[in-house]
């Protein structure tokens, strides 16, 4: 295994570890996540919209905001006691390091969103049926995306005094591509579409998944070095 | 010479430009109302086109630029490159904003509503949205050395996201007129519309030079100002 990878995974159990250890912060965003569905089956007027009609984005919107609370916390631990300092001083690439960081979000995001789903089928009575294996997919494809990118200006709110303010305005923009390609391509699996019809969506995903983590690798530097 | 006096003589010049830009920003009025044949379907309601495709056009050069002097700014750590930055993402903003409003006006006649959810429109309404969060995480960061080098992460990051909003357009089923200038095939524009729209294009350009070198001296008279305090 490559050196950065294994310093990367050593970073993210440290993170997963510190969280299983408390799980508050994983216990509260999985029960906002459960909220924001509840919130939304009222949000609708059940006579005139069926559920399903619905479902995709209510997946989606929900899967959004259960992020952007997790990426909130995500360097609001690091700052407690000076730890991001210590972190960068041990002798690790910076890219290693923001991997280390978005593995772990992964993970949290991740979990939520597997918590979230089940809740999601029960609420909104939609049957996934052999969607499942798709809307996994493009879940993990979507979300790996605009966790890179929330990874970062995560790193960056901290550092101001509105931090819980400023990453929404700053993240919300770029979950856009990301978001618009999960729900249209989550539709058309719950539709029983053919595979040709999310191929498009399916390759911009993959494509922002591919130049976001890159891009967003390279720069973290910039982010944490003064 | 001292930064106070470069950051006035910039106010000045930028002034001038501006103005001269204001000037032909009027030209352009007279062109388009009193020059340029009325569109066959849309009537006399097409002639906002001229305003706001300019306007559009400079938004994204001006946001482009914020990337792109962003990108610089990483990889040359001057600090020219972040005042630049700053200004252009303020234009930009306000060019954005003459965008928006212009874009309504003419799509309620047209397409009968003031704002439709097509792909372009939102894009461009959270690209918009991306540089304002641009100036309030510039206006949140006190200490200049983090400023810059945030802004300009958020801005190669915003630039990159572009090309991911011009996919969209094609992949989205849009109610927008599909470009006319530039595509693959020669403009479908008839050469006086395609005349008038480019003297309003330079005219745009012309005005974004001038406010961003206003805002340039505005800026190198603030971090003067700021060093006078320190020093002080």
């Amino acid at each position: 295994m490559p050196e950065a990878l294994r310093l990367a995974l050593a970073i993210a159990a440290k993170d997963v570890r510190a969280e299983l250890r408390s799980r508050t912060a994983l216990l509260s965003a999985v029960v906002f996540a459960a909220l924001v569905l509840v919130v939304f089956n009222f949000a609708r007027d059940p006579t005139a919209i069926a559920a399903v009609d619905l479902a995709p984005s209510v997946l989606w919107v929900t899967f959004a905001l259960a992020a952007m609370v997790a990426l909130n916390r995500a360097f609001t631990v690091e700052r407690e006691n000076g730890a991001l300092d210590a972190l960068l001083l041990a002798p690790v690439p910076r890219g290693a390091v923001f991997l280390g960081k978005l593995l772990a979000n992964l993970a949290f995001v991740g979990t939520v969103e597997a918590v979230t789903l089940p809740l999601f089928v029960l609420f909104f009575n939609v049957d996934l049926g052999h969607a499942l294996p798709g809307i996994l997919g493009v879940t993990a494809l979507a979300t790996i995306g605009f966790v890179a990118v929330g990874t970062i200006f995560s790193a960056m709110a901290v550092r101001t005094r509105f931090a819980e303010l400023l990453l929404p305005v700053l993240l919300l923009p770029f979950m856009v591509p990301p978001l618009i390609g999960a729900v249209q391509v989550t539709s058309r699996l719950l539709a029983d579409r053919p595979l040709s019809e999310m191929l498009g969506w399916l390759r911009l995903l993959a494509l922002y998944d591919v130049v976001f983590v890159t891009l967003c690798t390279m720069v973290f530097a910039s982010v944490v070095d003064e | 010479m001292s930064e106070a006096a470069s950051a006035r003589r910039l106010v000045r010049r930028g002034s001038a430009v501006t103005l001269l830009a204001l000037l032909a920003l009027a030209g352009v009025y007279l062109l388009a109302l009193g020059f340029t044949p009325i569109e066959a379907r849309q009537g006399p309601a097409q002639k906002i086109f001229y305003l706001h495709v300019p306007a559009a056009w400079s938004a994204l050069l001006a946001f482009s630029l914020v990337g792109l002097s962003g990108g610089l700014y990483l990889w040359l750590n001057d600090r020219r490159l972040d005042r630049f930055a700053a200004s252009s993402a303020e234009v930009g903003v306000a060019f954005g904003v003459v965008m928006l409003t212009t874009g309504p006006i003419w799509a309620k006649p047209i397409w009968g509503t003031w704002w439709t959810w097509d792909a372009r429109l939102t894009l461009t309404l959270f690209l918009f949205f991306l540089f304002v969060g641009y100036l309030a995480l510039r206006a949140a960061l006190h200490d200049p050395s983090e400023r810059a080098r945030f802004s300009a992460v958020v801005g190669v990051l915003g630039l990159l996201l572009v090309p991911f909003i011009h996919l969209s357009v094609y992949l989205f089923r849009t109610l927008h007129p599909q470009p006319v200038v530039l595509k693959p095939s020669a403009p479908s524009l008839p050469p006086e519309m395609l005349r008038t729209l480019l003297i309003s294009t330079l005219a745009f350009v012309l005005l974004y030079i001038g406010l961003v070198t206003i805002r340039y001296g505005v800026a190198l008279a603030e971090e003067e100002r700021e060093g006078r305090l320190d020093a002080a």
